[in-house]
């Protein structure tokens, strides 16, 4: 029994532990703060539908477009143990891209919204941020230039080519549908990101049972030499990570355009590449990349979503939130670093040997 | 016979060959301009207006080139560059001390390097996760210090704008007659003085031959006995420190704090690094390849301006469009070499 | 004599978890000798080079210097007693120039005057007659250069000990005259080196003594003129030539009569000269030679493991293309890499993921094996090979050398292969699983697998193959069969030349 619990903590949840132990220090630090912080209620919204509302509600929903890029983040760090730092930006693109095909629709057929419309946009959104996507992904694999550094070009002008696709205009899209999106379906309580979190995360549990992308992934993060060596392309396997974070972004973009109903190419998503980046950390997957568990980011992006939240309940303006996140993250890195790693595994084995050497002496006397 | 032996002439090194490529971009492209749009960039002013307007941003490239060539990366730069104009400002207008404002903006540049310094080099945490820590801590603290924009007083202003080098020589004749001299802020020459002493120190210096050392080979380098850590650490409190001074010259030049100040900065600096031919590698570039990279980056963005293409997002995308152009003849052009030595 | 000892070791001892890697060992350096440290893979040399350089620590034993009894802690201080190392791969900075790699990192001066470092440099590279220039990038200088200057800078140290690690084994025969020539110099200055090599002609030419160690032991120390090279080998690989003539030709194979099913005419990689090769059908043959002979790289460039050069094969008559590992695999070429850290195992891999994956490459990405096969195979050959572990879902890096290995074999004998390549499986483990790893090739080879089997112990080769390809400096050098097929005429083909 013993033993039992004991190899379930140590293969399943080893790696989820972190975020795990993050949530419940969250959870027990608002409950001592104001227990009414886990407060649901049903509520009508301006539709006049029935919701779910309260906290917890939000911060789900919230985290929606971090947990999805979080999953395409993940195996990107996994096959190139490193990030890309331009999901915001390409993001920012894709949200553009909807909102211009959508705007072109209504123009040429001079017709209200239709919902043709919005899966044309959303293909077309996917498209261009594949195209993105396999930009990054040829110079990492094709070139070899660190991720960081080839995502840093996109990063760069992003924003400014999404402005560029709009003209220079912030324009809005007002429809049911895209309310329904970025909000409520009428009749269902619960926000529909959260569902297409649901979606998304069984498209990746799907992708992963009908291919043998997962296994190939690891190896070409763990051992490049031997994945090689066994037939593996690892640099396929690199710019298919890149290709399937695009769609990622392409769905992100589209819940945070659908949100607002409107494309901000300054604040869509802004800063969104480093909670993304630290969803993977802390979803425990090595940031040089390796095994990973996509489970894990996504318990990551509600660690910091309630992170988020509970700092605005506290009154912290969402502009000084930045500081406060900087300071978890350090010290969570600080905590992960091989030195202060090896510093404890030395402090517990001593402990270790200590209460042996103690025992011994005991059952010598 | 000796001495025909010291003239041997040795080939371009690395560093060498990519910061002539992009002086020589920048002069063909200044040519360029003076040929097609005349007007401003026949006046001298025109550089020294570059100059004035990016001394800030020339100051913190410096300091990011010394970490890139110790292999490291440091994108915290821009943000406490807004972060020390801001606290300087809030601070000059308490207490109406400007020595006292400079020297907080070097102890907080210092601070920045200090701490980022020691997570990454005897953490051994990666540098960009630490650095990118950094930037939004600096953010961060920005908005907590003021969400709205601080100015320094008018009298204040004035007399800062008053200190100026005039350079008649340089200038050029209006129509009227009257010969206006050329004009170069304070903040360059404290820029100039950056990029001089940043120079000395990699050239001459053994902290600076250092630096190029562990950005080559970190294990050679420890291996002919560097002290590995130390150095890596010294590169970031070193740049730490000129963000600080960039903070303050930041503010001389524009007398205002403001929570976007210097957006993006972080950006245009490592684009200036990696366009004046360090290496995202590490262990090669050059002070003055950097200098000339800033002037390259800046001097496309007036002509983008002059050429009528001043709607705001064709900066940020010539600038995109450069770092990919310059990552990618980097990859060929040393990737070109290295088969040739074979 | 006693005044002219440099160095002198005394019973040095050092083990690894499992491993005894240096027992009781001596070691003895003149001054103005040049003195090779022969012994084949896991015979302890470069612990003992480690030991002496600092890098490890002694469990047990002494070094003197010049009489002195001295501790070693690290590199760095190995080099400030006197004992300098030059490795195998360049430990210098190739962005730097030639002088700022002789001096860099030696005083502690906050500036430096270049032109003086240059000229100094100029000087020492002069009087060693290395042709370089103190203001030459490194990184542009030839590899044998690069080492001189690192040889340069070990002399400008005061080295009083110069050890060698594999100088030679990536310069043509002019840069190797050259080093030589720079050797005796030293030599003649009264530098005592040591010189690890794996090249017996380089032995002959240059060294004045040798010392042969063997499986962590002292086999002993010979003056090099004294010590014919056939002796040399057997001392190595670890028979007498007495025993070995008559051990006789004990059990005789027959070499599989079936029809070619691998064959490749000059063929040849970025790593591997252009050879001429080919198996038959259920055959077991050998590639064998010291390391470094490039009996590793020839199976690699059978495999597209390298940039393949040029050549054609033939698989079963027919011309195909192997240009990348993939390739070889489509066709039913399995190959198991020699260094299984690096190139064999996904460490932190289950066993089961690291069994499945050749044969998931070959699958293709869209139809993966079910957990549930996937567990099955697993521990089917856990079964079969006797594979020792937890469970199949341990990482494979947690489990022992040899049960790494069969994990590995395991993974190829599950994508049924036509031909197995394995370049030592038999490395690093005990004697148990390599009997059962012989087994198994013979096994395989009776149910019509065509095997190429590489092995350092040419017993185990001599055991399993029907033939023998001898390389010699990346040349074949001798096609071994039938009554040739014994110790002697190996080892005799190995050295090269009569003894």
């Amino acid at each position: 029994m013993k033993n039992n619990f004991k190899r379930f903590f140590s293969s399943g949840l080893g790696q989820l532990t972190i975020p795990i132990i993050s949530i419940c220090l969250l959870i027990i630090f608002n409950l001592i703060r104001d227990p009414s912080f886990f407060s649901i209620s049903i509520a009508h919204n301006n539709d006049g539908n029935m919701v779910l509302a309260g906290n917890l509600i939000s911060i789900i929903n919230g985290a929606s477009e971090l947990a999805i890029l979080a999953m395409g983040m993940t195996l990107v760090t996994a096959a190139c143990g490193g990030q890309d730092i331009s999901v915001g930006a390409a993001a920012a693109i894709a949200g553009s891209v909807f909102v211009k095909i959508i705007k072109m629709c209504m123009f040429d057929f001079n017709s209200d919204i239709k919902a043709g419309y919005i899966i044309l946009a959303f293909l077309a959104a996917c498209v261009v941020a594949m195209l993105f996507g396999a930009f990054n992904g040829t110079l990492v694999a094709v070139f070899k230039i660190q991720p960081m550094i080839a995502t840093l070009i996109l990063f760069t002008c992003g924003r400014s080519i999404a402005y560029w696709i709009n003209g220079g205009a912030t324009p809005t899209v007002s429809s049911p549908i895209i309310t329904a999106i970025g909000g409520f379906i009428p009749g269902v309580p619960i926000p529909t990101p959260v569902i297409i979190v649901v979606v998304m995360a069984v498209l990746f549990k799907l992708l992963f049972h009908f291919t043998s992308l997962e296994l190939f992934t690891q190896s070409v993060g763990i051992n490049g030499n031997a994945a090689r060596l066994n037939g593996i392309n690892s640099t396929f396997i690199k710019l298919l990570s890149f290709i399937i974070l695009g769609i990622c972004v392409a769905v992100a973009g589209t819940i945070g355009v659908s949100r607002l109903g409107l494309i901000n190419h300054e604040t869509l998503l802004i800063d969104i590449e480093m909670d993304t980046i630290l969803a993977v950390a802390i979803g425990g997957n090595s940031l040089g990349g390796g095994k990973f568990k996509i489970g894990g980011s996504i318990l990551g992006a509600y660690v910091i979503q309630m992170l988020t939240i509970t700092l605005y309940a506290m009154k912290v303006s969402s502009t000084d939130v930045k500081a406060y996140k900087a300071v978890v993250i350090i010290l969570l890195v600080v905590i992960g670093s091989p030195v202060v790693k090896k510093y404890f595994g030395r402090m517990v084995s001593k402990a270790k040997a200590n209460r042996s050497e103690k025992k011994a002496k005991g059952a010598v006397e | 016979m000796s001495k025909a032996k010291l003239k041997v002439r040795e080939p371009l090194t690395d560093t060498q060959l990519l910061m002539t490529i992009t002086i020589c971009i920048f002069i063909v492209m200044y040519g360029l301009a003076m040929l097609i749009f005349g007007g401003g960039f026949l006046r001298t002013q025109q550089i020294f207006d570059i100059l004035n307007d990016n001394a800030s941003l020339i100051i913190v490239s410096c300091g990011l080139t010394i970490v890139m060539i110790g292999g490291g990366i440091d994108i915290s730069v821009g943000a406490v560059t807004s972060l020390v104009v801001m606290s300087c400002v809030m601070f000059y207008n308490r207490t109406g001390n400007m020595v006292l404002a400079a020297l907080l903006a070097i102890g907080i540049g210092l601070a920045f390097g200090l701490i980022q310094g020691a997570l990454i080099s005897f953490l051994d945490i990666q540098p960009f996760i630490v650095t990118l820590a950094g930037m939004f801590f600096a953010r961060g603290m920005t908005t907590i210090l003021s969400v709205n924009p601080q100015k320094l007083p008018t009298e204040t202003m004035d007399k800062l704008a008053g200190i100026k080098i005039e350079i008649p020589w340089l200038g050029y004749v209006a129509n009227n007659g009257n010969v206006i001299p050329a004009r170069m802020e304070i903040g360059v020459v404290v820029a100039l003085l950056v990029v001089i002493a940043v120079f000395v120190l990699l050239q001459f210096g053994s902290l600076g031959r250092n630096f190029y050392a562990i950005g080559g080979n970190q294990t050679s380098a420890l291996m002919l006995g560097i002290n590995v850590k130390k150095t890596r650490f010294m590169s970031y409190v070193i740049c730490g420190l000129l963000s600080g001074i960039s903070g303050f010259v930041f503010m001389m030049h524009t007398g205002a704090g403001n929570a976007t100040n210097a957006a993006g900065m972080e950006m245009n600096a490592i684009a200036s690094s990696i366009i004046g031919g360090t290496l995202l590698t590490g262990g090669v570039g050059n002070v003055i390849g950097t200098f000339f990279g800033t002037l390259t980056l800046k001097t496309i963005s007036k002509i983008v301006v002059t050429s009528g293409l001043n709607d705001p997002w064709w900066q940020s995308i010539t600038t995109g469009g450069m770092l990919c152009f310059f990552i990618l003849l980097q990859s060929i052009v040393l990737g070109r070499r290295a088969k040739k030595k074979k | 004599m006693q005044e002219n000892v440099l160095l002198q070791m005394r019973n040095i001892d050092k083990s690894f978890p499992g491993v005894h890697a240096l027992n009781n060992v001596d070691f003895t350096l003149r001054k103005g000798e040049i003195h090779a440290l022969m012994g084949e893979n896991g015979a302890g040399k470069s612990t003992l080079i480690k030991v002496l350089t600092g890098v490890y620590q002694m469990e047990k034993g002494e070094i003197k210097v010049e009489g002195n009894k001295i501790s070693i802690h690290s590199p760095q201080d190995a080099q400030n007693k006197g004992i300098s190392t030059v490795y195998q791969e360049i430990t210098l900075c190739p962005n730097l120039t030639v002088a700022e790699n002789m001096f860099i990192g030696r005083d502690k001066k906050s500036f430096i005057n270049s032109k003086a470092r240059i000229k100094r440099a100029n000087e020492i590279l002069n009087k060693l007659g290395i042709p370089a220039r103190g203001s030459q990038i490194l990184g542009n200088c030839s590899l044998a250069i690069q080492q001189m200057v690192a040889i340069a800078r070990a002399v400008d140290m005061n080295c009083k000990v110069l050890i060698l690690d594999e100088p030679t084994s990536s310069l043509d025969d002019k840069e190797v005259n050259m080093l030589f020539s720079l050797m005796r110099d030293l030599k003649s200055r009264g530098v005592g080196i040591i010189f690890v090599t794996h090249f017996l002609e380089q032995v002959y030419e240059v060294s004045d003594r040798i010392t042969v160690l063997r499986n962590g032991e002292l086999v002993g120390e010979y003056l090099t003129e004294e010590l014919p090279q056939v002796e040399l080998v057997s001392k190595m690989i670890g028979k007498e030539l007495e025993e070995l003539s008559s051990l006789g030709e004990s059990d005789e194979k027959q070499s599989a009569e079936g029809e070619v099913f691998y064959e490749a005419h000059g063929l040849s990689s970025s790593e591997a000269l252009p050879f001429d090769f080919s198996i038959k059908k259920g055959e077991v043959n050998g590639f064998t030679g010291l390391l470094g002979s490039g009996r590793s790289e020839s199976v690699r460039a059978i495999f597209g493991a390298d940039k393949v050069g040029g050549g054609t094969v033939k698989i079963k008559g027919k011309k195909v293309s192997i240009t990348k590992p993939v390739d070889a695999m489509r066709h039913g070429i399995g190959y198991l890499a020699e260094d299984r850290k690096r190139d064999g195992i996904i460490a932190e891999l289950s066993v089961r993921e690291n069994i499945i994956l050749a044969l998931q490459v070959m699958n293709g990405m869209f139809k993966p094996i079910s957990r549930s096969e996937a567990e099955a195979f697993a521990d089917e050959y856990i079964k079969v090979l006797n594979i020792k572990t937890a469970s199949r879902e341990t990482p494979v890096g947690s489990l022992s050398g040899g049960n790494q290995q069969k994990v590995i074999l395991a993974r190829w004998l599950l994508t049924h292969p036509d031909y197995l390549i394995l370049d030592e499986p038999t490395r690093g483990i005990d004697v148990g699983t390599k009997l059962e790893i012989q087994k198994l090739v013979l096994k395989l080879a009776e149910e019509g697998v065509s095997v190429t089997f590489i092995s350092s112990e040419i017993e185990e080769m001599l055991r399993t193959c029907s033939r023998l390809i001898v390389m010699r400096d990346r040349h074949i050098v001798g096609e071994l069969k039938g009554k040739d097929l014994n110790q002697t005429q190996v080892m005799k083909t190995i050295a090269g030349g009569e003894a």
